[in-house]
């Protein structure tokens, strides 16, 4: 519960705390002591409840006991209905911390005649405020005596008198009023209580309601002046200031998988950050969910336990879907690792929404969180309250230490990265995956939009789904961009013939170098023979020549022979040496 | 043109059930002090009283001021305030009692017209 005294400044105004969750941070330390403080709204948005969680809160928690005077439901009613936001009134009216009044008029049972006053209502509040002496009042709702009282004139002067009368007395005091057409309160009590009026809203936008609370004044004090949303669940109220959001997370160095090998290689081969907050976006088919299921199956693998939030399909049909691309979901249920959790979005109102996933939360204690898809909450404009409200859960489960995994769905006609609900900044890791539309085809397309604190790739993968699962494809990055599908089959086709066209001229001219080589080699040889057939000719001519001189000398040594003639012996001698 | 009819039987039978001598009225006519409309009011009260149901009434005074926790049992807001405890049903009539008409039909004496 979260406390704020009031800051001791220079005689400012003191102020008592609600003790309800939020309400005391947005008007600087709750309701003004000692004086009244008007609590308007219609009908069912809660203003008994904070009456009586204000009580209760003062009784309990800052020794203020306090009287509730009902002027509608009957002491028993009232037991029982506050017990559902867990509120002993039993007990703490035996021990005397609150009194409860019921005060019912019957305008049937009542005849008017001449003079009165509102004496005996006085009296009676006196006596409940003296018998335990409370701090605070609360009156709920007192426009009811105009109902049951004729003279309208006499009761307004009254009124005006009994919140003087509460000012003198010092008591802290709620009056709640029903809203009216154009004014606060139905009977115009803003015109007596001035010093602080809350309006409490109710609105129905698009079949879904979503409460609201605002300091309309607040004299004396700043205030926030918003209309923040506010819930009622067991635990009582609970104001949503927007500013309240802690941005002191212990934050965790782990990284866990996303259940895509691929994917983890994008991100530094490691997958997400534990306790970040991942969003998935893309357009309708693009695959957002197989995502989450993937990293679902992967962290119940691990033996994480995982809550699954579907706002579009029934478990069961998720259940099968994710079974057509290999990931079973239906074991993990059975252990009891993984937990849907399927609601209409607009089957109740935000706060509602967000007070079950704190609920579920708590009781499941999840490792991560999926919630699918987070925009299907965006109907009309209320994108304000969603942002907000996301806003708290990412909070709440990064303060939980919880991984977080949201899905968007982007409408097909505003750009991509303006995710939906205006959320990108509360995102550590965003996934983008977007349709791409070539050649009369659409495929898929994956990249990382950011990450915080890692270094990702810059690529656009082409996503593809398969009977196992998801698979990243690196896109074709050639001179025409980036391709995907039967695109970069073409593209890579065409690379190849290009590629085989490539080589078929190396063998050719491989084969004409061959073939010139062996062209050149049979010339070699004609030559040679023609060198051979010469050469032998020549020896032929040579032989025949020596034969010609051997003979010559023959002849001549045989001419000789027959003149007798003397030889010089060393002549024939010589002239053989000189063949 | 049906009430019509039925009115003057209803006064005939009040009229006759206020006349038997068993029947007691008990009045009870809470008031914070002896303020001006306290007095007012218990003045007109035993007047109409003496003139409508003399000998079978009874008043209680009850003053807040000095039993506070008295008020809440006849569920007092208003004061001063009478209150018609018998005979039955409760009737409350508040103020000083100064329209004895408006009393008397308050007190079931004569019909709302």
């Amino acid at each position: 519960m979260k406390k704020k005294a009031s800051k001791p400044a220079i005689k400012s105004l003191q102020k008592s705390p609600s003790g309800i969750q939020g309400f005391d941070e947005i008007t600087g330390g709750g309701l003004p002591t000692g004086r009244p403080t008007l609590v308007c709204g219609g009908a069912g948005c809660g203003k008994t409840l904070f009456g009586m969680e204000f009580l209760v809160r003062g009784a309990t928690q800052f020794n203020e006991p306090g009287i509730f005077m009902s002027f509608e439901e009957t002491i028993e009613e009232l037991t029982k209905n506050v017990a559902s936001l867990g509120f002993d009134l039993e007990d703490l009216v035996k021990n005397k911390k609150i009194a409860l009044d019921y005060v019912r008029i019957e305008r049937s049972e009542i005849e008017e005649t001449g003079e009165y006053d509102l004496e005996g209502l006085f009296i009676r509040l006196a006596y409940a405020i003296d018998s335990i002496g409370a701090k605070r009042v609360v009156l709920d709702t007192i426009e009811s005596l105009f109902a049951g009282l004729p003279n309208q004139l006499i009761l307004r002067a009254e009124l005006r008198r009994l919140f003087h009368w509460l000012k003198l007395k010092g008591v802290t005091a709620i009056i709640t009023g029903e809203r009216g057409d154009e004014t606060f309160t139905r009977q115009g009590l803003e015109e007596y209580v001035s010093d602080c009026v809350i309006l409490l809203d109710h609105r129905v936008t698009e079949q879904s309601s979503t409460r609201r609370l605002r300091v309309v004044k607040y004299r004396g004090s700043t205030h926030g002046t918003n209309e923040y949303p506010f819930l009622i669940d067991e635990n009582g109220f609970s104001v949503l200031p927007v500013t309240s959001l802690g941005l002191n997370h212990i934050v965790s160095n782990k990284r866990i998988s996303s259940g895509i090998t691929q994917l983890d290689e994008m991100l530094e081969g490691k997958g997400y950050y534990r306790g970040s907050t991942v969003l998935v976006s893309g357009t309708a088919g693009v695959g957002k969910t197989s995502i989450a299921a993937h990293f679902a199956e992967a962290a119940c693998k691990r033996g994480e336990r995982v809550l699954y939030f579907c706002f579009e399909e029934s478990p069961n049909q998720l259940i099968r879907n994710m079974l057509s691309i290999g990931i079973k979901l239906e074991p993990l249920v059975r252990k009891g690792l993984l937990q849907f959790h399927a609601t209409r979005p607009t089957f109740y109102g935000l706060e509602m929404h967000l007070a079950v996933t704190h609920k579920m939360v708590n009781v499941f204690k999840p490792d991560i969180v999926i919630l699918d898809p987070i925009n299907t909450f965006v109907v009309g404009d209320k994108e304000f309250e969603i942002k907000t409200m996301l806003m708290r859960i990412v909070d709440f489960l990064k303060s939980e230490h919880i991984t977080a995994l949201f899905t968007s769905l982007t409408p097909g006609n505003s750009a991509l990265e303006n995710s939906d609900v205006g959320i990108s900044s509360l995102i550590d890791t965003w996934l983008l995956l977007r349709d791409i539309e070539l050649s009369g085809e659409r495929n898929r397309g994956l990249y990382v939009l950011k990450s915080r604190g890692m270094a990702n790739s810059n690529q656009i993968h082409e996503f593809i789904l398969t009977d196992h699962g998801v698979e990243l494809r690196e896109a074709y990055i050639g001179a025409s961009g980036g391709l995907t599908g039967s695109a970069r089959l073409a593209q890579e086709a065409l690379e190849n013939a290009k590629v085989l066209t490539h080589k078929h001229e190396i063998e050719r001219k491989k084969r004409e170098i061959e073939r010139k080589r062996k062209e050149l080699e049979s010339q070699i040889a004609a030559l040679n023979a023609d060198f051979v057939l010469e050469e032998s000719e020549a020896v032929k001519v040579i032989t025949k020549e020596q034969d010609m001189i051997n003979k010559l000398e023959q002849d001549k040594m045989e001419m000789a022979v027959s003149r007798k003639a003397v030889m010089r012996k060393s002549a024939p001698g010589n002239l053989k040496k000189s063949l | 043109m049906k009430a019509k009819k039925v009115n003057p039987e209803m006064i005939i039978k009040k009229g006759k059930s206020g006349k038997t001598a068993d029947e007691k009225w008990v009045l009870r006519l809470y008031v914070a002090g002896e303020s001006p409309k306290a007095l007012t009011a218990f003045a007109n009260l035993k007047k109409i009283c003496q003139e409508q149901l003399k000998g079978k009434y009874s008043i209680e005074v009850i003053d807040l001021l000095k039993n506070p926790q008295l008020g809440a049992e006849d569920q007092i807001l208003a004061l001063p305030t009478l209150v018609r405890k018998l005979p039955v049903p409760v009737r409350k009539i508040i103020g000083d009692l100064s329209n004895t008409e408006r009393v008397l039909v308050g007190l079931d004496l004569l019909p709302k017209s």
